[in-house]
């Protein structure tokens, strides 16, 4: 097997694509989005609680790949309890993990900046070595982002 | 399977020596370049790779015998017209036209489909009409249908299809009536592999007025063409899939609808005369090929279908028979193997999934494993839905492939199993 194709299928990422974590929508919801990779035909939905700015829960429902379930669920498990500015920070700076965009390290300083959950979604940085995939992992993060800004439309990864 | 379906269709008798795919290969550039030498590329129904014949015809297009066509009264614009003449009458010949004029030059499979609706359609589906299309369709012979409806206040209806893969043909019969104004069903499933005896189905729309759209992308690079034989109003194909260039294909129609239709697309080159009061239209095909068309991908398509003519498509038909089978048979020997598509007469497309594992990890581990299949819903999700599955893993044959592309293959489901296991 490839170097490649094993930090990709890591056992943590198989681990969280067979056993989801919040999986199922939660018993409150203040936000809520659905999110499409038209291309693939992943479908999620991610639900939110959200109290004075907090993620007191959040869930997901949907089907997609092993790479998009375990983002999807990993993300859930980060950002409970996180703070919106929080939740955003971690967004764009896992955008670039898997994106191979993280040249800039604008931003250590960052307040906002929860070091010790990027480095858990590090695990997910080997799908940047697949161009095709990298949708299936950020997908989540675009619907959740969406989510909390309110926006109606469902969201896209196109 | 495929003769099978040929033969269903007309008898054949096959005297010919086997397929040699091995010297085929050769014909193919690409075969031999870094990224595809030693790696099987199993996605032909998605778009076919090119012979040289194909290639050398466009270079040769470009290189001595280019102008616009239809226009100059130079020999050089008179060499380029014959030459796209000459490509059209190779398509009469290689699906057995009566007439040259009954093909239209279309952008591909997509176009075609997009012309007749919005055409024949526009003209002859009314309120209430009802437009009959099959469950395994493309999105292609879907959509422009699902347009014309809304625009017309139109019905769609859609054959069911059994679990097998195949249309029933006791509900389609059930779904004409007076009010079906088209029925468009596709040769070849892109998704299942499925054969649709398009015969007996246009037969049953004629008995009730309607006309009947062929979608045979599927077919045409597997099969031998006969749309006299099939006696459908109208029948597409696209050239990518038959090993020629993509954004040429072609609309077969029959002379006298053709002829009854609205032009399409207005522009130079399908007129009769313009004035700013009136004007009048050519006869077809020009009436329909508005515009400079694709004048290389004419001659590159004509190429194509000389070389698999050259072959026999009955002797590539019997040659992916094979290998579908062996795949086939190969992939069942592993444990949480699902086929989808298991109709008696099949072209060489085999859609499945292992245990639990989505199509596009496996699509992923079999890049990785140097197989290039197709893995989703493959612009089909209403098969998907009728399954019930997100899509499948979907190698497909070319006359180009081999036993060693099987060995790949199931060396990438192997792999797929141990990553998930």
């Amino acid at each position: 097997m490839t170097f490649e194709l094993r930090e990709l299928y890591q056992e943590v990422i198989l681990d969280h694509g067979r056993a989801p974590r919040n999986f199922g929508k939660p018993d409150r919801v203040s936000h809520e989005a659905h999110g499409n990779n038209p291309l693939c035909g992943d479908k999620v939905t991610i639900y939110l609680q959200v109290d004075d700015g907090v993620v007191k829960d959040i869930g997901f429902e949907g089907q997609g790949c092993a790479i998009s379930t375990a983002s999807t669920s990993m993300m859930t498990e980060v950002l409970k309890g996180k703070t919106l500015d929080e939740a955003h920070t971690l967004f764009h700076r896992f955008h670039a993990l898997v994106t191979g965009c993280d040249e800039s390290t604008d931003g250590e300083d960052d307040p906002n900046l929860d070091c010790e959950a990027l480095e858990r979604l590090s695990v997910l940085s080997g799908v940047r070595e697949f161009p095709m995939r990298v949708k299936c992992a950020t997908l989540c993060w675009h619907t959740m982002e969406a989510a909390v800004k309110g926006h109606g439309e469902p969201v896209t990864s196109e | 399977m495929i003769a099978a379906a040929a033969l269903a269709d007309r008898p054949m008798v096959n005297t010919c020596p086997a397929f040699d795919a091995d010297a085929a290969r050769r014909d193919f550039p690409i075969l031999a370049t870094p990224v595809v030498h030693g790696r099987a590329f199993l996605d032909s129904a998605a778009s076919a790779q090119k012979p040289i014949q194909v290639i050398d015809a466009v270079r040769r297009c470009y290189e001595a015998e280019y102008a616009n066509i239809h226009r100059g009264v130079y020999e050089l614009s008179a060499l380029a017209t014959r030459n796209y003449d000459a490509a059209r009458e190779k398509v009469r010949a290689f699906i057995n036209a009566k007439e040259a004029s009954e093909v239209v030059f279309v952008r591909g499979g997509t176009e075609g489909v997009n012309l007749v609706a919005s055409t024949y359609g526009e003209k002859f589906v009314g309120w209430r009409d009802e437009i009959i299309i099959s469950h395994l369709e493309h999105h292609s012979n879907i959509v422009p249908w699902q347009l014309l409806a809304e625009r017309k206040g139109a019905t769609i209806r859609v054959i069911p299809i059994n679990d097998a893969g195949e249309l029933i043909l006791e509900e389609y019969e059930k779904l004409l009536g007076p009010r079906t104004k088209v029925v468009a069903v596709t040769h070849a499933s892109n998704a299942l592999g499925t054969i649709v005896p398009v015969k007996e189905i246009t037969a049953m729309a004629h008995e009730h007025g309607a006309a009947v759209l062929v979608d045979g992308c599927q077919a045409a690079p597997h099969m031998p063409i006969d749309v006299q034989e099939m006696d459908c109003d109208f029948y597409v194909f696209s050239g990518h899939k038959v090993y020629g260039p993509s954004g040429i294909g072609a609309l077969y129609g029959k002379k006298a609808l053709l002829e009854d239709m609205p032009p399409w697309q207005g522009g130079g080159d399908m007129i009769d005369s313009v004035t700013f009061e009136k004007t009048t239209y050519a006869p077809p095909p020009a009436k329909f090929e508005a515009g400079t068309p694709h004048i290389s991908g004419a001659t590159g398509l004509a190429a194509a279908l000389d070389y698999v003519s050259s072959h026999g498509l009955d002797r590539i038909a019997a040659h992916e028979k094979n290998l579908l089978a062996e795949a086939t048979e190969r992939l069942r020997q592993f444990n949480g193997i699902r086929i989808f598509g298991e109709a008696r007469q099949k072209a060489a497309i085999l859609s499945f999934l292992i245990d639990d594992i989505h199509p596009h990890d496996v699509g992923t581990i079999a890049d990785q494993m140097g197989v290039a299949v197709r893995a989703g819903h493959h612009c089909a999700q209403p098969v998907m839905q009728r399954y019930d599955i997100p899509g499948t893993v979907r190698a497909s044959f070319g006359l180009y492939n081999t036993s060693g592309d099987i060995d790949l293959l199931v060396n990438s489901v192997r792999k797929a199993k141990e990553i998930f296991g």
